[in-house]
């Protein structure tokens, strides 16, 4: 009873979750360009897609962003969270404060901030503003994403480590990281999330040379977005969903789990 | 353990750059006006702090606030049981699972949101199979039942990944020992799951309440525009009027504003800070 | 697990060098074209590049403010840009542009005389159009049956709920100015404020405000009427998979606004003689005829027009493709609205906001 109970609750939160994505997937294969009218089953999108190149090379530049802002942003904000865990009184409110900023402005204001400070202190707008960009956004959710696992983290462990021995470096890295890793997981899961998917921000610290496919999509709405990149999406989906797999299908044979 | 919060200073260098010297900035065009591209140019001016606080504005600023806050907390309802539920999976399928909440949310959200008006458009998908089935339409878009559903949609995996992230780290011994005590399984949640949650769901509030503020799009594409949020109204300011000085002002009362409920709400968060008041000096 | 991660890193990090190392090395001159999202036949790309060995940088944008907005601020440079009438003003008033050479466009003989000298650029120094359209009402014929050729229509409650509008400053206060048979461009404190009132009237019976999804929603019969530019009937009309033939486009007869989409060079250009040699290319005629056959949209050539109406003299009927001349003698040109501007958009924001 419990268990259907269970069963039925996590259908509905994935319906709810893949509703659109099964949307998105249909209209990839709708001849007609128009969402309000279904013309016919066609492949011409997938064949189109190949053949554009803004959307190859949007493609190219969002994928390396998201992975370098993760990167990075997960690395540096892992780092930061410890340092913040054990800031003490007004300091730690400070920080925490202003690391909240990137999350609650509005993009938009974020975006022409960014633009406006990377211009007046001279620097070229392009991939590296981009990517300053994209990692100021995505190091706030890490840090949020690790600090509950620190504040759950029993801090005995970590004097124990240091009492028997071990230096600080050590004991962060054997007895914290481990630890706090399903925090850092998924805060980078997070940091991929909003990266992979921010126009505003893009935009205006994107320059001429870079673009990615958030830019690509928000500016084809005026004529009325491309199925291809429906069909785009559910290729990149359908590559997700595989790998996933793929990595179950390893991690059953016994290899250790990140979350 | 002291030397611990250098690893901080970096971060907050970065911090000092590229997000107090730009809020400066925001600042400066918020109590001017004139020309935004030549700082030679701009003269002071409290014009946009005079247009928010007209009524008309401020109706939007609570609108947004409180549209936020249900949303908050209709992911908070319907995310923590998702993760427990996650948490207490097999371990071989959690990692999965938690995988598969996210994904949807790496497809383009300008595409989601399309999606999401087609199945709930008056003519959408949604409607048609209720008229199949011989049930009354639902006219929830454009209104204000679908830019919840659109907000709840987009922020809720923020809101389960943090809760579901300390859920999986409770030891277990500690719950059989409440169950031990003769604790039913209400009392233990509520005694000892919860509050060992609380980081994570504070995280996970955190997480969707601030940026659900300052939404926009989703009000925009499934409210039809019609009462508009704080983030609409600021992102029409920037990218279709051209009118950064209202748009900055805007953005600042609202910075403060969220500012002073985070307080009040880290004020409610006492109790998950309260092995934090005693440090282990080393 | 952790393997898998890190070749995702290194293959990662091998493509990216990968991309960085085949733009090095020759020396070729880049034309950085700034346009609308899918408002160019791609392959006129390819074929540009083919036939002068200038390659195009070509990136997108969604609107005239955002464009306006990165290059106000500078930092990086676009050579061609595809400013909007009133943004093509703005441009010239807050001295944005250079002033083309025509010697560099001979092709420019082929623009519809009528289409020249107009009052965003009067004497046509900056711009040559490359797109024109209007806007008017785009419909759903089994929905509504009274005939749609007034702004009225728009205000009329036995429509109610059923109506959409254009979440535009420029196209809700316009399209309500004239149907009080005032200026689209009015300064007019007493017009404008009457203006203002009549769109909070017709707030009540709007069903939503909408920008470019209005054109689906209306296909997919989610409500009857809404405000719509020209080329999005166009859109419809072109798609051949479905039947769109239950989908009309009215313009009022109080005159309309007639649109148009301009090339100009921004003073950020740093290879005006390319960019003059890519507007020439775009308006000869053959181009011209196949960029407009792909986008759907009005040329404003003459001889991609005459050829477009011995294939297809059907298209002519339209009035969203070729409207009537009474109907372009009512109707006007956005200008820059100076410093109205601002007192557009405050009356427009508490409409919505209200």
């Amino acid at each position: 009873m419990k268990k259907a109970v269970v069963r039925i609750y996590m259908g509905l939160i994935f319906l709810f979750l893949y509703a659109p994505i099964i949307t998105l997937i249909a209209f990839s294969f709708n001849k007609s360009k128009s969402r309000g009218q279904w013309g016919g089953f066609t492949l011409d999108w997938y064949a189109e897609l190949f053949k554009d190149r803004l959307i190859t090379e949007a493609l190219y530049y969002t994928i390396l962003i998201a992975v370098l802002a993760t990167l990075i942003s997960t690395i540096v904000g892992t780092i930061s969270a410890i340092g913040i865990h054990y800031m003490r009184g007004f300091s730690k409110n400070l920080v925490l404060n202003i690391n909240n900023l990137p999350v609650l402005n509005p993009d938009i204001v974020t975006g022409v901030a960014l633009m406006t400070l990377f211009i007046s202190a001279g620097m070229k707008l392009g991939f590296v503003t981009m990517l300053i960009a994209h990692v100021l956004f995505c190091i706030p959710y890490v840090i949020l994403a690790v600090l509950p696992k620190l504040r759950q983290l029993n801090r005995h462990i970590a004097e124990a480590a240091m009492d028997l021995g071990a230096t600080p470096g050590y004991a962060l890295r054997k007895v914290i990281l481990p630890e706090i890793r399903p925090g850092i997981v998924s805060g980078a899961l997070m940091a991929f999330t909003l990266s992979i998917d921010d126009f505003v921000i893009s935009f205006f610290t994107a320059g001429n040379e870079v673009s990615n496919l958030s830019i690509l999509i928000y500016s084809m709405a005026k004529r009325g977005v491309k199925p291809s990149i429906n069909a785009l999406s559910t290729l990149m989906f359908v590559t997700v969903v595989i790998l996933l797999l793929i990595i179950n299908k390893k991690s059953e044979k016994g290899e250790e789990l990140l979350l | 353990m002291k030397r611990m919060k250098l690893l901080a200073y970096p971060y907050s260098v970065w911090m000092a750059i590229f997000i107090v010297v730009p809020l400066f900035l925001v600042l400066l065009y918020s109590f001017t006006e004139g020309n935004i591209h030549n700082l030679t140019e701009l003269r002071f001016s409290t014009k946009g702090y005079e247009r928010v606080l007209e009524p008309l504005y401020l109706k939007v600023i609570m609108n947004s606030f409180v549209l936020a806050a249900i949303s908050t907390l209709c992911c908070l309802v319907l995310g923590y049981p998702v993760a427990m539920i996650v948490s207490k999976a097999n371990p071989k399928v959690r990692g999965m699972l938690v995988m598969f909440l996210i994904v949807p949310m790496w497809m383009n959200f300008l595409l989601r949101t399309y999606a999401w008006m087609s199945i709930l458009s008056p003519n959408g998908f949604l409607n048609r199979v209720l008229e199949l089935v011989g049930l009354p339409r639902l006219e929830i878009m454009p209104g204000k039942t679908a830019v919840l559903l659109g907000m709840i949609y987009n922020f809720l995996p923020f809101m389960i990944l943090p809760i579901y992230t300390v859920l999986s780290k409770i030891d277990k011994s500690v719950i059989e020992a409440a169950n031990d005590l003769g604790a039913n399984k209400i009392k233990t949640f509520m005694r000892v799951i919860l509050p060992l949650s609380i980081p994570g769901v504070v995280s996970g509030i955190t997480m969707v309440f601030l940026p659900a503020v300052s939404t926009f799009v989703i009000s925009g594409l499934l409210g039809g525009g019609k009462t508009p949020l704080i983030g609409d109204l600021i992102e029409q300011q920037f990218m279709w009027e051209g009118n950064w000085h209202f748009g900055s002002s805007l953005s600042i009362i609202l910075m403060v504003m969220i500012l002073i409920s985070m307080a009040i709400m880290s004020r409610l968060d006492r109790n998950g800070q309260q092995e934090d008041k005693n440090p282990v000096k080393m | 697990m952790k393997k898998i991660l890190a070749s995702v890193i290194v293959a990662a990090i091998l493509i990216s060098m990968a991309f960085s190392l085949s733009g090095c090395g020759e020396e070729q001159v880049v034309l950085n074209v700034f346009n609308w999202g899918e408002y160019i036949d791609e392959s006129l790309l390819d074929e540009f590049e083919k036939q002068t060995g200038i390659k195009i940088n070509y990136k997108t944008y969604d609107t005239n403010e955002t464009m306006l907005a990165k290059l106000e601020a500078g930092g990086s440079s676009y050579d061609v840009v595809f400013p909007s009438d009133y943004a093509v003003s703005e441009m010239i008033r807050k001295d944005m542009l250079l002033p083309l050479d025509f010697e560099n466009i001979p092709n420019y003989k082929y623009v519809d005389e009528r289409l020249k000298n107009l009052e965003y650029d009067p004497e046509n120094k900056y711009s040559v159009p490359y797109f024109w359209g209007t806007i008017g009402i785009l419909y759903n014929k089994n929905m509504v049956d009274d005939p749609v050729d007034t702004w009225d229509i728009l205000w009329n409650p036995k429509y109610a709920g059923q109506i959409l509008m254009k979440k535009d400053v420029r196209d809700a206060m316009g399209a309500s100015l004239k149907r009080l048979g005032y200026s689209m461009n009015s300064t007019n404190d007493e017009e404008l404020k009457q203006a203002q009132q009549a769109l909070l009237e017709q707030k009540k019976i709007v069903t939503g405000y909408y920008g470019d999804e209005i054109k689906d929603m209306i296909a997919n019969g989610d409500a009857a009427m809404g405000l719509t530019y020209s080329g999005d009937f166009m859109d419809l009309y072109w798609d051949e998979s479905a039947d769109f033939s239950h989908i009309g486009f009215g313009i009022p007869k109080e005159g309309t606004n007639l649109w148009f989409d301009c090339m100009v060079i921004p003073k950020s250009c740093k290879h005006k003689k390319e960019a003059e040699m890519f507007i020439n290319f775009m308006l000869d005629p053959e181009i011209s005829y196949q960029n407009s056959i792909a986008v759907g949209y009005t040329s404003p050539n003459v001889e991609a027009l005459n050829r477009i109406r011995q294939e297809m003299p059907e298209v002519f009927e339209l009035p969203a493709f070729w409207p009537d001349d009474s109907i372009l003698e009512n109707s006007d040109v956005y200008v820059d609205l100076g410093d109205y501007k601002s007192v557009y958009n405050q009356l427009w924001t508490e409409v919505l906001v209200d």
